[in-house]
């Protein structure tokens, strides 16, 4: 494939990163620089969302209040979530598209550069605002990430939390803009859609979701925000509102997010396990279908985070019916990741392992979606800690796996440099077992009579809450590691990385120089089919 | 050691944890230490038939599916000399596991569809009682049994004083030692239970005082959101004596971890003496109040 080298007629500065700290990364309009940022921040708001993590789990190691009030229990839980979604997986998402999408469509840059650094920009104002308000007089959001009124009314922070969400909300979707924009016109010459790499498609799919719901939920939080300082009566039952109506319009942004937080994981994915087993993937348009078809779905299933609101009967069979169809496109999205390994030519360096993992660990999330995807007994598992298990395991061993295993896949190409193989695979396996001791025993909790988000609970509950506790603190203490690579890769490691880092690595990406020059595809690069990932789809 | 070869390892854990799971723990009603599974529950109407079946269709389909990936991880490895062959789709698989876990599916969708329909019929109850979630209390009145109204029973049920005690912050307080009848019942028992008849089908009108919380005693096999404005309806039938415990089960503010459930089940002649003692109890009050209210008038009258 033509090497997309830089070339001599453009004027200098076309070459070079811009010289100075500030100018470079806080000035930046350079796809490269921004992804990074996001990155970062992203790394840094994980370790954030994990230290509240460690304040819930260091309460509930054992029966009884030890250590902080039952207040601040429920503004840690909040924070937690709020942080991990908003803070920690979307952003790094955003990142690696725009590190990535662009080398892989033979794009120069993304389509709006500016908006780029705009949309990075604002996110570290936004959680300056959410995590101050932890030092308010009031304290912070107590009433959950879902921020069900009357509760969330009760609180004193609730303006600060709005205006967070809505400066996050204008940052997601001025990125998908960005994306879809790059994608659509920005492709090399012979770069079809059809023959797209899976994590482009996972992405163009997913910026659609963001561009539908973020509205949706700023909609939501206005309407909390006038509730309680203009007296207005959405969701004031006293003054003819509905709370429910809240959660209608909070889970119709709720439940696609939640897919936002996975579909560009099943692209990284769909990258990875190609390379390592050394065979295309395995039904690229099947792969592509299915991320679509999901996508819709997620557009109709919201209520079946209201099983227990008391729907009437025809809703909660509608919303039963279509959340288990769900099962059926990830069904074949696992089943494609098994056959792409059937008859490959395997090894197992930390990004394959990590993947290995995320499909293993993903698909258990999914089994137990299902199971509280049936009504009846979703009656028992909701709002306990079953279903804490469940969406940690989507959520930590599916989005975060998935995005170590980008991390540990395309750092040679960010960095030029190797990582340590021997510490990322002491990173994953320490992960991966920890990880299992933190969450497994929480389905047990659950189906238990455990409920989720309380600070104390009876003796019954002790034994499994120590070991989740255990696990917890190990899975934190592990994520160092994870920095301790990415560091010494980047400032300290000798090892130099080959323009295509990995053997059986294919695409675009691969084709340009590690650390990837500043500037790339000043000319559009050539496509040859069998050089795609996927392999030649024609036939 | 191979990757493959721990991997597979914490797999066979798994599949320990889930036969466990499935052998112990389903006998009791109430949170016993180590509990690995949801309980039969005590009501006439419980999910757990469909929950089991949900729970085996999920193991198989795992052994499926992650056996076939530990097979392929073995084979086909570099390290053995694997080398990668060509093929990318095969539309006669992907037809098949298409179709095969629509089948499932279907079956599943079958069976939930009757536990929602069974669940749905609040009708033909012998019984109401009106349960209002209050910041972090429950109160329970009862309005209806056997067809007659029932004069002026009702009464507020919140977290008894030992547990109350023992969960202040750093209390000191061993929440071991909180028991009834050698039951550890920390955060589990109130100070007034609900006292519920045996056998009777009964209708739970379920509203919010303040805010949303939920009522959920998982012996009783289901939960329901007591929500400001809305009337929501429940019923069970409890087919045999005992106290089932349970929790509010929505988040509802700061003192939302301390906010149980105890239902007492006893026989219904035992029900309808205590019902009566608490009609009577109330007449009293009531003429106590009324005499208090009006003190000036009966002289003077």
């Amino acid at each position: 494939m033509a090497n997309a080298a830089t070339h001599d007629h453009h004027d200098h500065h076309d070459h070079h990163a811009p010289q100075g700290f500030f100018q470079r990364w806080v000035m930046s309009t350079n796809h490269k620089d921004i992804g990074t940022l996001y990155l970062v921040f992203a790394l840094l708001m994980f370790f954030i969302g994990g230290a509240f993590a460690m304040v819930i789990r260091a309460e509930l190691f054992k029966p009884g209040m030890q250590l902080v009030q039952p207040y601040f229990f429920n503004e840690m839980t909040t924070m937690h979530a709020l942080v991990m979604i908003f803070g920690a997986i979307m952003p790094s998402f955003v990142g690696l598209a725009n590190w990535m999408i662009p080398l892989m469509v033979g794009a120069p840059d993304m389509a709006l550069p500016r908006m780029n650094n705009l949309s990075f920009w604002i996110m570290p104002f936004a959680f300056l605002l959410l995590l101050s308000t932890l030092f308010m007089p009031g304290g912070g959001p107590a009433g959950g990430w879902t921020m069900y009124p009357p509760l969330s009314l009760q609180g004193e922070s609730i303006a600060y939390v709005v205006f967070a969400v809505h400066l996050m909300g204008i940052s997601s979707i001025m990125g998908a803009i960005n994306i879809i924009a790059t994608i659509l016109n920005m492709r090399a010459p012979g770069m079809d859609l059809l023959k797209m790499p899976v994590f482009v498609w996972s992405w163009l799919i997913t910026a659609f979701l963001l561009i539908a719901v973020m509205p949706v939920l700023a909609g939501a939080v206005t309407m909390l925000l006038t509730d309680k300082y203009f007296h207005t009566n959405f969701f004031n039952a006293a003054g003819g509102g509905d709370p429910v109506l809240y959660q209608h319009i909070f889970w119709f942004f709720g439940h696609p997010e939640v897919y936002i937080m996975i579909l560009p994981a099943f692209g990284i994915i769909s990258e990875i396990i190609p390379t390592f087993a050394r065979k295309p993937i395995f039904g690229y348009k099947a792969m592509v279908f299915a991320i679509a078809s999901i996508a819709f779905l997620s557009f109709i299933v919201w209520a079946h985070h209201m099983f227990a609101v008391g729907l009437p009967m025809g809703a909660e069979i509608f919303f039963m019916y279509a959340t288990m169809l769900i099962a059926v496109p990830t069904g074949v999205k696992v089943f494609n990741w098994v056959s792409t390994m059937w008859g490959g030519s395997m090894t197992f360096e930390t990004p394959m392992l990590f993947s290995i993992a995320f499909v293993i660990l993903f698909t258990i999330g999914g089994f137990s979606g299902l199971m509280l995807a049936l009504a009846p007994a979703d009656f028992q598992y909701h709002d306990t800690y079953f279903v804490v298990a469940h969406f940690h395991y989507v959520l930590v061993t599916g989005a975060a796996f998935s995005i170590m295993a980008a991390a540990y896949y395309w750092l040679p190409k960010w960095s030029g440099h190797m990582y340590s193989e021997t510490w990322g695979k002491i990173h994953f396996w320490s992960s991966v077992i920890s990880v299992n001791v933190l969450f497994f025993p929480q389905h047990f909790l659950g189906l238990a009579g455990m409920p989720r988000r309380i600070p104390d609970y009876n003796v019954a509950f002790a034994n499994f809450n120590m070991i989740s506790s255990i696990g917890g603190f190990w899975f934190g203490a592990s994520q160092l590691i994870f920095l301790g690579v990415i560091v010494h890769c980047v400032w300290f490691s000798k090892k130099k990385a080959a323009d295509r880092s990995w053997e059986g690595a294919k695409g675009l990406e691969w084709t340009v120089p590690s650390p990837a020059p500043h500037h790339t595809f000043d000319v559009p690069p050539v496509i040859h089919d069998d050089e795609l990932a996927h392999g030649n789809t024609d036939h | 050691m191979t990757s493959g070869g721990i991997g597979r390892r914490l797999v066979s854990a798994w599949t320990a944890g889930v036969v466990l799971a499935l052998s112990g723990g389903a006998a009791m009603a109430n949170p016993e230490p180590d509990q690995l599974n949801m309980t039969k529950g005590a009501a006439e109407w419980s999910p757990y038939g469909m929950h089991m079946v949900a729970l085996w269709v999920c193991v198989v389909i795992g052994i499926v599916v992650f056996g076939a990936m530990f097979v392929a991880m073995f084979r086909f490895r570099k390290s053995r000399g694997a080398v990668a062959e060509k093929w990318t789709h095969s539309t006669k698989l992907e037809i098949v596991w298409t179709v095969i876990p629509v089948i499932i599916l279907i079956f599943l969708a079958k069976l939930a569809t009757g536990g929602l329909t069974t669940f749905a019929d609040t009708t033909n109850s012998e019984m109401t009682i009106k349960v209002t979630g209050y910041q972090w209390k429950w109160r329970y009145d009862y309005v209806e049994y056997k067809g007659k109204p029932v004069d002026r029973v009702g009464f507020m049920s919140k977290l008894e004083e030992s547990s109350d005690r023992t969960r202040q912050l750093r209390s000191n307080l061993d929440p071991e030692k909180i028991q009834v009848d050698g039951y550890k019942t920390y955060l589990l028992d109130v100070d007034k239970p609900l006292v519920v008849p045996v056998g009777v089908k009964i209708r739970f009108i379920i509203v919010g005082g303040d805010v949303i919380h939920s009522w959920w005693v998982p012996a009783l096999g289901w939960k329901m959101d007591a929500i400001p404005g809305i009337a929501n309806a429940a019923w069970t039938k409890l087919k045999e004596p005992g106290v089932y415990r349970g929790q509010c089960a929505e988040l509802c503010g700061q003192d939302h971890g301390f906010m149980p459930i105890v239902v007492k089940a006893v026989p219904k002649a035992e029900f309808e003496q205590w019902l009566a003692t608490q009609q009577d109890e109330a007449k009293v009050q009531q003429a106590a109040q009324t005499a208090q209210a009006n003190p000036a008038t009966a002289p003077q009258g």
